[in-house]
């Protein structure tokens, strides 16, 4: 059984973001690199799968920059057995990702039975990679996945729409499956496990390795700005009891007379 | 100017509100409307008034739910017997699912999760945020057409007095195709509120709420506004709220016309996920939070006291 688990490197939720002065992207320089928290838990469910089918292959695929391999080496101390990076810039479109993914999946020589990846990274937020990779695969795909079953080669998955409710699927594997929080609680890497990784295989392939080329960006992307700053508000003091409801009271009339939105 | 078709969520024959909000927004290009399944003669007006020309209502076997393929196999024969140069949809839970499948079908790029858009001799250009909104960038489709688009719900508004279409009915058979991945089974939310991405008033709850069963004074608040609960990351990963109801960067972002934040004190995720709400009100023990750096009103004082007056003073207004 071969699991392929898609990867992003990403800022540091943390990260103070400042936009290039050409606006054509970030400054990456100091950033912080952590693997996207939503991979983390298409990683885990990899190794869940793999605990119940040793003889499972878990491979993590990331495309994007060398500047470190964080999110990879991340994967593979949690247990992953291996890993394929595709150097491209970490402004890569979402088409130009997918495709890069499906062709570094074709280059491993595996054929997937199970394409995991999280349902959005949390740099671009484009929420596109997991259906776009399944259509090229001409796979099925559920997005935004929060339950998990597998048996022989039927998985029933839960997708979680707006409000919290749940829509419950089965489909036969090979599939892509889109992970959210809530899936699963990822395992942190044991210090055996992080000294073990160094030793697992990385394969390095460049986007013309596996056929991207520019002409498959899609969308482009320019103008990067910080959004404007709001003026200072009005702050109100309260912790004195006896004044409460007068400063709430206050509040309550400014947000109809003044802000006009209730 | 440009021929654009709009995907129609539609839900018990009702379509989504971002639909019209898209319509509003695409006066001066020619828009139709295409839908899966069927919805009334006061919804397709509710389209033309905002500017529909052709309703296309797309109908089959094995439509009569959502599935990724089947509605993607469905609107992608629809829109090749066509001649468009841009998809728009909204960019819900099944949009944000369904556009880049469908996209991928024609080899197309989508800009997703715009929150604001021109047209410029028939081109699109578009704003959308990045990083959860830390930062905006410009966005341009290029590549074969037609391009697509999705649009964040409540960014762009209703317009307030649109051009109307001629919003002509016709129903087209449709063939949903081969599916593979099907629904058996829908679990309803425990909360019947609208989701926190479409909620026009969020209330939230933060750290200093201590427990669960304390969101009762939040609930309360919210059903007297008629506001959606949401919780910061800290609440979640604290037990106090599902995730579901996680605003922020590794949960919802969202841009409600106000926004109550009880007891966050405004980690940068969270100010990201949150920061283009129209107004912010901000209740906090902590002077420094640097929430209050993000609120239009803030409230230094304890929640627990605050809220219920709060409450209080909105039924008083509101004649409740």
């Amino acid at each position: 059984m071969n699991i392929f688990v898609c990867v992003k490197q990403v800022p540091d939720t943390e990260t103070k973001i400042t936009p290039t002065s050409d606006g054509s992207f970030i400054e990456t320089a100091s950033i912080k690199w952590i693997m996207n928290p939503y991979d983390e838990f298409a990683v885990e469910q990899a190794l869940l799968v793999k605990q119940a089918n040793p003889a499972a292959n878990v491979t993590v695929v990331r495309v994007g920059s060398t500047k470190d391999t964080e999110a990879l080496r991340t994967a593979m101390a949690m247990g992953a057995d291996d890993a394929i990076l595709v150097e491209a810039p970490d402004n890569l479109d979402s088409y130009s990702i997918a495709k890069a993914l499906k062709g570094a999946i074709g280059k491993s020589g595996k054929t997937p039975d199970l394409i995991l990846t999280g349902k959005q990274a949390i740099d671009d937020d484009a929420l596109q990679v997991p259906q776009i990779l399944a259509e090229m695969l001409k796979l099925p795909s559920v997005s935004v996945i929060v339950g998990f079953e597998l048996q022989g080669n039927t998985a029933k998955v839960k997708r979680e729409v707006e409000g919290g409710a749940l829509e419950v699927y089965e489909l036969a594997t090979p599939c892509v499956l889109a992970a959210n929080k809530g899936l699963n609680t990822p395992r942190y890497a044991s210090l055996p496990g992080i000294m073990k990784a160094k030793k697992k295989p990385l394969t390095q392939l460049s986007l013309a390795d596996v056929g991207v080329s520019d002409a498959d960006r899609r969308v482009k992307y320019s103008g990067f700005k910080l959004p404007p700053e709001k003026p200072p508000g009005k702050k109100f003091d309260a912790t004195d009891a006896a004044k409460q409801r007068e400063v709430v009271a206050q509040v309550v009339g400014l947000l109809r007379t003044e802000a006009k939105v209730i | 100017m440009a021929n654009v078709l709009v995907f129609a969520e539609s839900h018990d024959g009702h379509v989504k509100p971002v639909t019209l909000e898209i319509l509003g927004k695409l006066a001066g290009q020619t828009a139709d409307v295409a839908l899966i399944g069927d919805i009334s003669a006061d919804e397709v007006a509710k389209l033309a008034k905002n500017g529909a020309q052709n309703v296309h209502k797309l109908k089959g076997a094995n439509l009569d739910k959502y599935s990724p393929e089947g509605y993607a196999n469905a609107l992608a024969e629809f829109i090749k017997s066509k001649n468009y140069d841009y998809v728009f949809g909204g960019a819900t839970s099944m949009g944000k699912d369904l556009l880049p499948r469908l996209a991928t079908k024609f080899d197309a790029g989508l800009a997703s999760d715009v929150v604001n858009f021109t047209f410029d001799g028939g081109a699109f250009a578009g704003t959308r945020p990045l990083f959860a909104g830390k930062c905006l960038a410009k966005v341009e489709l290029t590549g074969p057409k037609p391009h697509f688009v999705s649009i964040r719900p409540n960014a762009l508004g209703m317009t307030a007095s649109p051009t109307a279409g001629s919003g002509t009915a016709t129903d087209v058979n449709a063939n949903a195709g081969d599916i593979r991945a099907t629904i058996k089974e829908i679990i309803k939310a425990a909360s019947t509120k609208v989701d926190l991405t479409e909620a026009n008033i969020i209330v939230t709850g933060g750290r200093a709420m201590k427990n669960a069963e304390n969101f009762k004074i939040l609930n309360e608040l919210a059903d007297v506004i008629g506001a959606t609960v949401g919780a910061s990351r800290a609440a979640v990963d604290s037990g106090f709220a599902p995730h579901a109801m996680q605003v922020g960067q590794t949960g919802k972002t969202v841009a409600p016309s106000l926004y109550i934040a009880c007891g966050v004190s405004g980690a940068i995720q969270h100010l990201a996920g949150m920061r283009t709400s129209k107004v912010i009100v901000a209740i906090n023990s902590d002077p420094d939070a640097p929430i209050f750096t993000k609120a239009d009103y803030g409230i230094v004082g304890d929640l627990f006291q605050i809220v219920p007056v709060l409450t209080e003073e909105f039924k008083k207004l509101l004649g409740k």
